[in-house]
């Protein structure tokens, strides 16, 4: 593509098929304790 | 849903509902505003005395092919699909272990009224802090991972017992297949090298606070004695960072509305040569003199991407850190479900006081209305853990309509509950800061695609 360049791909969807194992960390355990962030966990199922 | 926006001459597309991010030029930039609205001729004829019609039939051709691909203007497909783990008898998998709520400095900021959550100075005892290790492996159902934080107060000002606990848990982990993950989080006044050595065998994480800058510091961390917390302090962190190889831990501060200008903060502790680093806004009640502001916004917006820009050089110079709040996996992030349902308090993760009660998470204690149960009597009020677990974002209205709710999880629970007296209406400028770090998160992994 000439005008676009994408930097991922649809991951969302894909998800749904392993999604909530529950396996994870909890957010609230990593580092911030008063605030929420999950885009930056890691998934325990890759 | 689309986001849009533009940074230092880099524009981000961002469908929500697949994921996908795209870095555009102006055409395509332009474009999608109007996309569904109008048709090719239209479209065509708005915009073709800026650009060349070629282009924009061409970058309309793109578009169309994003589109087809689910890329594009994809709709949600999530809320029905969330409703069946709501439905799933809610687990514990985490728990904050208050193992005492006495501290060795008396933090102006601290959420937990310098360190005693309002309450008396109380240890954990070894007999409470293994029965929260009984309870959590009988809450947990299938999880195998299950995570403990010894919290406070300060923890090593019990660290005796954090031990006894871990070494309990240790115990009996096999036997029930579960694999605990401790973590601590310390103010460092006690560390030393025999803590120091145990907390590596041990802690999965390390979690180290303090502010930036020696009087930024200062000013908010200190003793009784007012004395600033800096100079002890350093030193021990560095220790601990590099005998972890400078992974594995985060040096943690807050920001208030003394220090806006935080990223001087964050780039002082980078310069401390800490490669994991959290530095977050203040969370305090209005009347605060430190309390943010909304007038502050703008200032933090410029301070985000003042510290998003110079750590892209950095880490082009080989000398990059990594800020936690700009981290972001675009690849294999996490799931849906875990981006959707919010951060688990109140349902699978909580907290514990000293003397065994169970709160939805350590913001909560000392609220009593926010009593739960007890690790000897277990979870009691079993609506309240209901009510938890259904805060995820379609709960909230502003959620639901919100771009960044699959990368925020619907924010803080706590804090909303501090501003609104209800969980499920947010905080706002909590919101906004946060809007702002993952678009300041996506700049930097287009500009280091580039």
């Amino acid at each position: 593509m000439k005008h676009v360049k994408t930097l991922n791909t649809a991951t969302l969807k894909k998800s749904m098929a392993k999604s909530g194992c529950g396996e994870c960390q909890t957010s609230c355990q990593s580092a911030c304790k008063t605030s929420c962030t999950v885009a930056n966990q890691s998934c325990e199922n890759h | 849903m689309i986001h849009k926006f533009s940074m230092d001459g880099i524009n981000i597309v961002m469908d929500i509902y697949s994921g996908a991010i795209h870095v555009v030029d102006d055409i395509v930039y332009e474009l999608v505003d109007y996309y569904k609205k109008y048709d090719k001729e239209k479209l065509i004829n708005k915009f073709k005395g800026k650009y060349k019609i070629e282009q924009i039939k061409e970058a309309l051709e793109e578009i169309e092919e994003l589109e087809k691909e689910e890329l594009l203007f994809t709709n949600d497909l999530y809320e029905e699909y969330l409703e069946q783990f709501e439905k799933r008898n809610p687990i514990v998998k985490a728990l904050c272990l208050h193992v005492t709520h006495g501290c060795n400095l008396k933090c102006k900021y601290c959420f937990a009224g310098e360190g005693e959550y309002g309450g008396n100075r109380a240890l954990m005892s070894a007999e409470v802090g293994k029965k929260a290790i009984d309870f959590l492996i009988k809450s947990s159902g299938n999880r195998r991972n299950l995570e403990v934080d010894f919290f406070g107060g300060e923890p090593l000002m019990n660290f005796e017992v954090v031990k006894e606990i871990v070494e309990y848990a240790r115990s009996i982990e096999k036997d029930y297949n579960k694999n605990f993950r401790f973590t601590i989080t310390t103010n460092g006044i006690l560390l030393n090298d025999e803590i120091q050595d145990y907390i590596n065998k041990n802690m999965y994480n390390v979690v180290l606070s303090i502010d930036g800058r020696k009087e930024v510091n200062d000013k908010m961390r200190y003793t009784a004695n007012h004395k600033g917390s800096y100079d002890v302090i350093v030193p021990k962190f560095k220790k601990l960072a590099d005998s972890r190889n400078q992974t594995d831990y985060y040096v943690r501060g807050t920001f208030t509305r003394e220090n806006l200008d935080f990223s001087e903060d964050v780039l002082h502790l980078a310069d401390l040569g800490f490669k994991q680093i959290s530095v977050e806004p203040v969370v305090a009640p209005k009347e605060m003199d430190y309390a943010l502001k909304e007038e502050d916004l703008p200032i933090l917006y410029e301070q985000y991407e003042k510290l998003a820009k110079e750590l892209i050089k950095r880490k082009k110079e080989g000398k990059g850190f990594n800020f936690f709040h700009f981290m972001i996996d675009l690849t294999q992030g996490p799931c849906v479900a875990k981006r959707l349902a919010g951060c688990g308090s109140g349902s699978e993760y909580l907290a514990v006081t000293p003397e065994g009660d169970l709160y939805p998470c350590h913001q909560f204690v000392g609220l009593e209305e926010f009593k739960m149960g007890s690790v000897f009597e277990g979870i009691k009020n079993k609506s309240m853990q209901k009510q938890f677990q259904s805060c995820n974002v379609y709960a909230k209205e502003e959620c639901r309509n919100c771009w960044a709710k699959f990368y925020c999880s619907g924010g803080c629970a706590a804090n909303a509950y501090q501003f609104h007296k209800d969980i499920n209406v947010p905080y706002k400028i909590g919101c906004e800061l946060e809007k702002k770090r993952i678009e300041c998160a996506i700049y930097i992994k287009a500009k280091l695609a580039e």
